[in-house]
Parts: structure tokens; sequence; C-alpha cells
């Protein structure tokens, strides 16, 4: 990490300092680590909540809306209480222990799958719900299947499914309670941008902190960027 | 008559506990359009998505090509039918992607779905927005995109939900026009669900007529209208006038019905002091100022006072007063060279033959306390 001090630095030399940090080795390994991180945390929680969505907006089954209401409280999940939750189950003496996941990536990635995974269901659900539901009649009267029905739904909800990745991705890359707590923050190995930030504002370089919260300000808005793109080439004007 | 592609036995339907259809029986012959007509709420659409196997059954069959609906499964049977909705329910795609998605779903191949997208474009009028984005559609194109994505299929049988009722009447006309000649061509079996009776008549070679969830009567538009089978078929096919009577002389086809205040002759077959209404549809009524009475040969002549004059459209309603009420439709010209205006003294003429007599029941009577 460079050995910036704020202390005697004008903000032109803060902003000259932006593009060095970049090409720094060890901001790099912790910005492709984040990214990998949450973005593998992303993918798990759609796997789980596109399905799970469905079945939750579509399905006909008892306690529904219960499971509902639980997927809607998930949504807004304190990322502490997740990062608590997840240490204390994988940590040395506690039931998963034995896995030796806790203070690795593998236990971040299973915080910020909890974290996520609600939002992409609720959002799922959501965008599904907001259909007409005459269109699923309308799709078995053209003799769909199933399958054939659901893909078209989702195809139909392209514009809210993406949003939803989005929200899933955002709730993840700038969350810092969890992977504090499950991946301790250990250098080249389980240090984040958002831990990396904690670190260097306790350190007090400011100057630092400041070019990584930059940094990732800028990588969430590229991967948002991205997705937006992909959403917006299909909406009518 | 041909065997029947679509036979209904004993059908209940019930929601949230609450019988919402029932229908004894129904037959569909091989390519008649039959019109299911009621009124809002009275269950039609229930049995056209009965007929799609879109709605579980409480009890009762629905054989199709003669086979009991356990021989196949609902997907199988779905692909053979086709259903167009009230709304066109477009994906939000291209139009040429709209037509193929039912033919995608069946697995046809790629030239397959070309050709027949592009043939059912172009039979529908519509060729021109293949390419254009379904959601961007006018209300009457985009109904033409939902009726071609479902004739695409060739279904074996057409199901259809008030195609039209959301459309203006120019753009209605059209497509009514339209259907009619492409259903006489390919001579595809069809259902049409619809409150308007005018389009039912248009269409349908057959009609149901489906009140409070219950078949009431299936026959022939000519039968339905003029020979309803009870009062409220009689009131939603529009006869306007029913009257209340008892029978003082029936005899070789010919009965006299006292219904208080005057006595009207009519043809049929009723039992002597039988109770009874008589039933007068508006048009079969002709009014005549006293001066202009021609020695007719209606047999029935009734003097009465103008009581109200309701004008809609080109034609004009006329309530008389002739100890009962009795409406009539005339011309908007005639009622004016008549000078017809509330008070006027006037002769309302019609046939026997167009009076339809109802025997009436118990049951039929409470209905009738309320008119």
């Amino acid at each position: 990490m460079p050995k910036a001090r704020l202390t005697g630095q004008s903000p032109v030399s803060l902003a000259l300092g932006f593009p060095i940090m970049i090409i720094d080795a060890e901001v790099f390994q912790i910005t492709i680590l984040s990214l990998k991180i949450s973005a593998l945390a992303t993918c798990i929680s759609l796997v789980i909540g596109l399905p799970l969505g469905t079945v939750l907006a579509l399905g006909k089954f008892p306690g529904r809306s219960f499971f509902l209401s639980i997927v809607n409280t998930g949504m807004g999940l304190p990322p502490v209480v997740v990062g608590l939750i997840v240490a204390m189950l994988l940590w040395r003496s506690g039931p998963l222990g034995d896995l030796k996941l806790i203070y690795t990536p593998a236990a971040i990635i299973i915080a910020q799958t909890v974290i996520s995974a609600p939002v992409v269901t609720g959002l799922t659900a959501a965008a599904l719900q907001a259909l007409d539901p005459r269109l699923r009649l309308q799709l078995y009267g053209l003799g769909a299947s199933r399958l054939q029905m659901i893909g078209t739904l989702w195809r139909e909800a392209r514009l809210p499914l993406l949003a939803a990745l989005m929200a899933g991705f955002g709730s993840v890359i700038s969350e810092v309670g969890a992977s504090m707590m499950v991946g301790g923050n250990i250098r080249y190995q389980t240090r984040v941008l958002t831990t990396a930030i904690v670190l260097e504002t306790g350190k007090g370089n400011f100057d630092i902190a400041i070019a990584l919260g930059v940094l990732l300000l800028t990588i969430t808005f590229l991967v948002n960027w991205a997705l937006t793109w992909i959403q917006q080439r299909g909406v009518r004007r | 008559m041909t065997a029947p592609l679509v036979e209904i036995r004993n059908l209940r339907v019930v929601r949230g506990g609450q019988p919402i259809l029932r229908i004894d029986a129904l037959t569909i012959g091989k390519s008649a359009v039959l019109a299911v007509v009621g009124p809002n709420g009275a269950g039609k659409s229930s049995l056209l998505l009965a007929l799609a196997r879109l709605l579980p059954l409480e009890r009762g069959e629905i054989f199709f090509n003669g086979n009991p609906p356990a021989s196949e499964s609902d997907l199988a049977y779905r692909r053979k039918v086709a259903l167009v909705l009230q709304d066109p329910l477009l994906f939000d795609t291209s139009v040429f992607d709209n037509v193929a998605a039912g033919l995608r779903f069946r697995g046809f191949g790629k030239h397959e779905i070309r050709s027949r997208v592009e043939k059912w474009l172009a039979r529908l009028g519509i060729a021109e927005l293949k390419h254009r984005r379904a959601t961007e559609l006018s209300g009457g194109e985009a109904q033409r995109v939902s009726l071609a994505r479902a004739l695409a299929l060739e279904p074996e049988l057409l199901l259809l939900d008030e195609p039209f009722s959301a459309l203006d009447p120019p753009t209605r006309k059209r497509l009514l026009d339209d259907l009619s000649a492409l259903l006489a061509e390919t001579q595809i079996t069809t259902v049409l669900v619809t409150h308007d009776l005018d389009e039912a008549l248009f269409l349908g070679d057959g009609v149901a007529v489906i009140l409070a969830g219950e078949l009431r009567q299936q026959g022939t538009p000519e039968a339905v209208f003029t020979a309803p089978s009870d009062l409220d078929v009689a009131a939603f096919v529009g006869v306007e006038t029913v009257l209340p009577g008892r029978v003082v002389a029936a005899q070789n086809g010919q009965i006299s019905v006292d219904v208080g205040a005057q006595r009207i002759e009519a043809v049929g077959h009723a039992q002597f002091n039988q109770q009874v209404y008589a039933c007068l549809r508006p048009e079969d009524i002709t009014l005549w100022k006293q001066a202009d009475l021609p020695s007719s040969s209606a047999r029935n002549l009734l003097r009465g006072r103008v009581k109200q004059i309701l004008p809609g459209g080109p034609l004009v309603r006329v309530v008389l007063d002739c100890g009962f009420i009795l409406v009539a439709l005339v011309t908007r010209s005639s009622a004016q060279a008549m000078r017809l205006e509330p008070g006027a003294v006037i002769t309302a003429t019609f046939k026997a033959s167009a009076v339809h007599i109802i025997p009436r029941s118990d049951e039929t009577f409470r209905i009738s306390k309320n008119p």
C-alpha cells in the first residue's frame, strides 16, 4: 500500500495519487478479490432467488404470504447481524467449524449470499407479481408448458429482474460489517475494498481511504452501467 | 350433422365454495361457430376457460372428438386449442415473435414457423407490422396480432373471449368482417363469448345463452331470438314486452290470451285457462295514425296513448299505454311523419305469429315480479 500521508497534501496531489493507486499491485489484488467475491455471491443469490421468487410469486400453497414477508424482512437484514450468525456457525468451535471456513473468502461469499439472496428473491417475486395475471392463462391457452410459461414470464419481466440483480450486487459490494466479521480483513487473503477503507480510515490514512472509496464507487458504477445498458436496450419509449 | 367436436356433460364449476357454472349438456359441432351470450359475470368466460382446461371442474366431463378428458394430458389437449382473450396480452417483443410464440412452444421448425407467421399476418392484413414492436400497436392492430397468434396454430378449437369489446365501432366492424370470412374459409370450430347480441348473430351459427351461471338455452340464432325458452332469456335477448295472461281460447294452434285490459291473439300451443306470458319484440310492432289504418292482416290491433318517446340512434323507442305497457321500435323518420308525441292516441298492430307464448310456472312467475 503506498504510504502517503494526508497532512501537507494538496487536493491536486490527492487527485494525482489516485491513478497511481490503481496500478499498485496490492490495491489491484484487493479490487479483484472484492469483485470476485461479490459477483460470485450475487450469482449464487440469482440461482437461489430467481426460482424461489418465482415460486413465491406464482405458486399457490398455504403460508405463501408468510414466506414472502420473511423474504421481505430478509431484504433489510443488517449485515452485522448476518456476520454475527455466519461467524458463529463457522467459528472453529461452532457447528460448521470443521469446514475451516472462518476468515476465508468462502466465508465472505456465504455471508454476502445470505445478504443478497433475499433481495433478489423479493424483487423477483415483486417483478413477476407486477405482470398481468391473465398472461399466464394466455400462455397456457397458446399451448405453453409450465417451464415455457415461466421462461416467457421471465422474459416479460426482464427489466425489473435486471434491477433485482443490480440491487443484489449493490447490497454486497458496499457491505462491510459481515465481510469484516467472517473474513477478518486479512491482508492478501480476505481484505476487500470496504474493509480496507475501514482499516485505512482507522489508521488515519484518509487519502488512501478516499482513493479506495472513489475506486469502490467507480467499480459499482461500471458494473451497474453495464447492467443498465443491457436493461435499457429493451425499453420502449 | 357431423359428429360433434366438443360434448359437455353435467359440467359444474365451483369457485370459493360458490357454484359459478352449471351446464347439463352442450354440444359443439365440427366447424361450427357457437356464440355464447349472457350478461357480464354470468359465467361465460368460465365456460371458455373450462374448455381450455384452465379451470378445475367440480364435476362433469368435456369430451373432445368423442374422447374422454382422461385420454390425454392437459398440455397435449391445450395444444389442439387456441385462446384469444379480451385484452390482446401481447408479449413485449416483435409482432413476428408474438405470432411465432405458440408455434415455438410446439417445437415447430424455423421454416414452418416463418411461413405460417407470414401467412397469418397477411391473412389478417397486418403483414407490414411484422417487425414492429408489439407494445407500440393500436388496439385494433394488437387484437389482429392476437388473433393471428391463435390462428397460426391452426387449432382444432378456437376460443374467443370478447375479443372485440375493447375496440371502437369502425375497427370492430372491419375485424368482425375479416374474422367472419376467415372462419368460413378455414372451417375452424369456434366458441365466441360475447355480451353483444349483434356480434353473436353476425358470427354465430349457434347461440348458447348463459344466465346466472347456468346454460339456459342452446339453439339456432332464430330459435333463441324469436322463441326464448324462458322469461330471463327473453329479457336478455331483447323481448321487451312481456305480458302475464290467461288462455281464454285455444284451437288449431290459434290461441287468445286475456292480458287484463285487452285480448291478444297468438299462434302456438297452450291449454285452455293456462297461465302464460305473451312476449313481443318491439320491432314486430307497427304504429298507425287512426286515419291511415289499413285493412291489415294483423290480428292484433290495440289503441293506446303515447307515454314516452326515447330516441336512440336511427331508431326511436315508443312506449305506449294500452292498458298495459307496450314498447315499439320505429324509425326516426316515421316517428316524425306521424308527429308522435307524448299523449297522442295511436294504434299498434302486430301479427299473431309475432307473439311468443311462454308457459308460466311458479318459478317464472317469481322472476316476473320485478321486470
